[in-house]
């Protein structure tokens, strides 16, 4: 056999034994019925697919695309400018970038937390606000949608800037010029100009930033405390309080089917950024 | 657009960075509560007191350690395949991995675990949280040396064949000393990945084998602990600088 065949060998099992032959049972569970304490039993059935058309699953659904939409838009507001400012930043330029990613790489649980310190009733904010007696009871700040927003956006904001910057990075400045001499204002250059140019890195970012978001599991668990129920919380209960595997499974591959949607959806223009 | 665009940044990375200054500030505050009240160390000490933040910690390390080193292994080889030949169902399955949910990803390992169990006397623990390690790392790794080996030269390998060198040879002493700098930044990568993980871990997890991102979680559900704190700023200081070494080995040609 070739090298090539015995360096591959470990590689391909890994991905095979560890991550297809998982959904593949997991593919499988979702057709079979409930057992009493966890686990699946015989009849082969339909009925966890069935199930999710009822009207108290289908709204959590709906908030959880409706919540990875408002991160996402969001994170491309926010990112936009930032993008900007640091492609043009000159010798700065890698500096800036990786002041961006450093906190992405370090712990998003930790990141998690330090927002639910500040935002907590007993909380930084809250603390600082009454000790200023601007406020005489603490704000409702944590364990709401809102909450679970800001968690979200403040951790993927990087995905976002990311790509953008990619994009942004290659436009060429003489391009800005030109549009000035045609008398165009600084905000009408980058809407005419910039946007339409860094669209392909709007995708990447969009894709990359939504995808995480629409599965997203510890945000709404810890920051929404258990009031914003997403797919995620939705799968996971289903695993462990709940112990319905079959209709747990047929979720899970729901939520696998909407991401494999976006990411041909959005995929195909941020492609050559992935 | 001039004075607006730098303002901005400011605040945007005072959005980023201002959260995780204020933890660390308090995590020295000699109070339970949100408000200053003295400079202390206090907390950092409570945290090595507490047997069952060591145990996490401990666990946490070995579990990083061992995936990380297969890891890093299994992906080098895998990825200089890749780069010799591509395999577009490989390449793909890699990214689809990366960017499937924590929570999907961890529920098929845990009924995958559980399937298998039927057929052999083992139950839920650190094997199984360092196989699924293993498994959700792999894609860093790929991608961060098959990114590396795109700027390689192939012409190398080939005059080292010319000259008589075996494959293997040639991967040895060519490829792989060239690579080692690529390698060495895959597994400080590897390292943070697993070092963090909650979602997937928590849910292959056994009774012996709680991770600190575990013990973590149940705190910040329970309240606000100035030892979460402390704990956060020892891990963050910790993995910023396994980034930023990695980061400047990445870069390096």
């Amino acid at each position: 056999m070739k090298l090539r065949t015995w360096f591959l060998a470990p590689g391909a099992l890994v991905m095979v034994g560890l991550f297809f032959l998982p959904l593949l049972i997991v593919l499988a569970y979702s057709f079979l019925s409930r057992g009493a304490y966890g686990g699946v039993l015989l009849p082969w059935t339909i009925d966890s697919y069935a199930r999710i058309f009822d009207s108290l699953y289908l709204a959590i659904l709906w908030r959880s695309v409706w919540i990875a939409a408002v991160s996402t838009a969001l994170c491309l507001l926010l990112a936009f400018p930032l993008a900007l400012y640091i492609s043009r930043a000159g010798a700065r330029k890698t500096l800036l970038l990786n002041l961006v990613m450093l906190p992405f790489w370090t712990s998003f649980l930790i990141r998690t937390y330090a927002w639910m310190f500040l935002l907590r009733d007993t909380g930084l904010i809250n603390t600082v606000l009454q000790g200023l007696h601007v406020i005489h009871e603490p704000l409702p700040l944590l364990f709401n949608t809102g909450a679970v927003i800001l968690g979200l956006v403040y951790g993927y904001l990087p995905f976002m800037v990311l790509p953008l910057y990619a994009t942004l990075e290659k436009l060429d400045p003489a391009l800005l010029d030109a549009a000035a001499d045609l008398g165009a204002s600084p905000v009408v250059a980058v809407w005419r100009v910039v946007v339409p140019i860094s669209k392909p890195g709007m995708m990447a970012g969009c894709l990359l930033v939504f995808i995480p978001c629409l599965g997203a599991y510890l945000t709404p668990d810890l920051m929404g405390g258990g009031k914003t129920v997403m797919i995620g919380n939705l799968v996971q209960n289903q695993f462990t309080t709940s112990r319905d595997w079959p209709f747990g499974a047929a979720i899970s591959l729901l939520l696998m089917g909407m991401v494999l949607l976006v990411m041909r959806v959005l995929g195909d223009k941020g492609e050559e950024l992935l | 657009m001039k004075r607006f665009l730098p303002v901005y940044a400011c605040a945007a990375y005072l959005f980023l960075y201002l959260p995780l200054l204020a933890l660390g500030a308090f995590s020295f505050n000699d109070s339970k509560i949100a408000v200053w009240h003295g400079f202390t160390f206090d907390w950092y000490g409570n945290v090595f007191r507490n047997s069952a933040l060591v145990e996490g910690m401990l666990n946490s390390l070995l579990i990083a350690v061992v995936a990380t080193l297969f890891a890093t292994l299994i992906g080098t080889l895998a990825a200089y395949a890749l780069w010799q030949k591509r395999l577009p169902w490989l390449t793909g399955s890699l990214y689809l991995s990366l960017l499937s949910p924590e929570i999907v990803t961890g529920v098929s390992l845990l009924v995958f675990f559980q399937w298998m169990f039927r057929f052999l006397k083992l139950q839920l623990g650190m094997h199984t949280v360092i196989l699924a390690h293993i498994s959700f790392s792999l894609a860093y790794v790929v991608i961060v040396i098959l990114a590396r080996l795109r700027t390689f030269d192939r012409s190398l390998e080939e005059a080292a064949n010319d000259l008589g060198a075996t494959d293997w040879q040639a991967f040895r002493y060519v490829t792989a000393p060239l690579l080692l700098p690529g390698i060495v930044a895959a597994a400080l990568l590897c390292f943070t990945v697993s070092f963090d993980d909650y979602v997937i871990t928590s849910l292959v997890a056994g009774v012996n084998s709680e991770t600190l991102p575990m013990i973590i979680y149940a705190m910040a559900r329970k309240g606000v602990s100035p030892e979460v704190n402390a704990l956060s700023v020892m891990i963050t200081v910790g993995l910023g600088v396994l980034v930023l070494v990695s980061g400047r080995l990445e870069s390096k040609r």
